[in-house]
């Protein structure tokens, strides 16, 4: 049994929700410089050129990449032998948050009841905090700051067996189509297939954090994952909606077993500014 | 690529449908920033027969909710927010004069007949290049709602800040002209 002390988690989301909203990812950047290249777009190729401008001074000055710093996410594997001390461990995250945010200069996005008073929170808490408890004795987070611009163009589809591959192309094809430039395009599209309701969003979502240099392990859904940034990539929605051959940066899969009547389709939108960081205790 | 018109606010009228989709624009003077919560306070006023804060005659609003300014810094990070989230409000916002509208994203056919009908111009900044467009901002200045924090109405001085027409006077709409090559499915 390892012990870890929830101040320890505390202080480690802190530096995260700065970094991942100040310091855009290799894997993203690298994949803006070789979009830069490939847009046909003489606006879009423009477009492309100051994204990837914005992201050195978000580097070089500490500034946050979008404005929109996000509703913040955190995915957490808790290995079995750790004992947490010290408080709440949703307590000891959303303390994080609050620091994070705070000092970091960040916006805080956050009202606490959605529909009829709307007050901002003015901390950004609370995280959406997603647990899962692992073999071991280590404390695995990832935590991603999600813009709306792009969550608000996000999808669910509960299709049926039949629909089959054809079913979920069409079900991303008209979530970019729809989505447009309100979602901040060049974007990253996670897809979660299968589980139920609920899992497939999630695998959307857990999908967004995967490298976008990545494919995924099953050479099928590898496959799956080229013809759809293909086929999103035709639409021509281009840079920021005005035109062009570039509309996504990586199109992530991720699957789950589900029930023989079911095949839930989600898709998460992302924008370029697809943020994420990483870090085990 | 179109060529590049510089603009110096008060935008007129007559300015305004000078614009063309597809042009590339600076803007240098002075854009007002509001978003959807100061949106909705002010067109509630406007129901109840109140003045607003400002008088948006020939002025140009930025759909905008920014990042904190660090010490030493006007503004923080700066870029557009969606602007359809705007619509519902968009065309009692025309009605008090706005002769131009900064944000991004699609309009309702309800806001591009109210900006035909009025000369009004939207714009789009780009999304995501919030460090970028803050360097254009040289002051901020909350005007009213301070209680909105990042969504108070508020007043910038803005040198060569980057747009592009997205949708002119006319009702030509550039995210319309510029997939329309590209589109293959």
């Amino acid at each position: 049994m390892r012990t870890i002390e929830v101040e320890q988690i505390t202080q480690a989301i802190a530096k995260m929700c700065m970094d991942a909203c100040y310091y855009l990812s290799e894997d993203v950047y690298d994949a803006l410089v070789a979009a830069e290249k490939k847009e046909e777009s003489a606006l879009g190729k423009e477009i492309i050129g100051k994204l990837v401008d914005n992201a050195d001074i978000s580097k070089n000055e500490q500034r946050p990449i979008c404005q929109d710093t996000g509703m913040t996410v955190v995915f957490m594997e808790v290995g079995q032998d750790v004992h947490l001390v010290g408080g709440s461990l949703e307590d000891a995250v959303n303390a994080g948050v609050a620091k994070g945010y705070t000092e970091g200069y960040l916006r805080k996005s956050v009202v606490a009841e959605p529909l009829f008073n709307r007050k901002n929170t003015t901390n950004n808490t609370p995280a959406i905090l997603h647990t899962s408890i692992v073999p071991g004795d280590k404390v695995k987070i990832k935590l991603a700051p999600k813009g709306f611009g792009s969550e608000n163009k996000s999808a669910l589809k509960m299709l049926v067996p039949a629909d089959g591959v054809e079913g979920l192309k069409k079900v991303v094809l008209d979530t970019v189509k729809t989505a447009g430039p309100n979602a901040c395009p060049p974007m990253v599209i996670g897809v979660g297939v299968g589980g139920t309701m609920e899992k497939s969003t999630i695998l959307a979502k857990k999908a967004l954090l995967r490298s976008v240099n990545k494919r995924n392990d099953h050479p099928e859904y590898a496959k799956l994952e080229e013809e759809l940034l293909e086929m999103v990539n035709k639409t021509g929605v281009g840079p920021q909606g005005l035109g062009g051959v570039i509309t996504a940066l990586a199109v992530n899969v991720e699957y789950f077993a589900t029930h023989i009547a079911g095949l839930p389709v989600a898709v998460n939108i992302n924008c370029h500014a697809t943020r994420h960081a990483e870090v085990e205790l | 690529m179109a060529e590049v018109k510089r603009i110096t606010t008060p935008l007129t009228k007559e300015m305004a449908r000078s614009l063309k989709a597809g042009d590339s624009v600076l803007i240098t003077g002075t854009i007002y920033s509001a978003r959807d919560a100061a949106h909705k306070v002010m067109t509630e006023a406007l129901e109840r027969g109140e003045k607003l804060p400002v008088d948006f005659t020939n002025q140009i609003v930025y759909y905008l909710g920014p990042t904190p300014a660090k010490p030493g810094d006007p503004i923080g990070s700066a870029g557009p927010t969606t602007a359809g989230r705007m619509d519902k409000y968009t065309p009692q916002m025309i009605e008090q004069g706005l002769s131009g509208m900064i944000g991004k994203g699609y309009r309702s056919p309800e806001v591009v007949e109210s900006m035909k009908k009025n000369s009004t111009v939207f714009m789009v900044a780009i999304g995501g290049a919030a460090a970028l467009i803050a360097k254009t901002i040289k002051a901020y200045e909350v005007l009213a709602y301070p209680e909105l924090g990042a969504e108070a109405l508020a007043k910038l001085t803005v040198e060569d800040f980057p747009a592009i027409v997205a949708i002119d006077c006319d009702g030509n709409n550039y995210y319309e002209e510029g997939q329309k090559p590209y589109r293959k499915i």
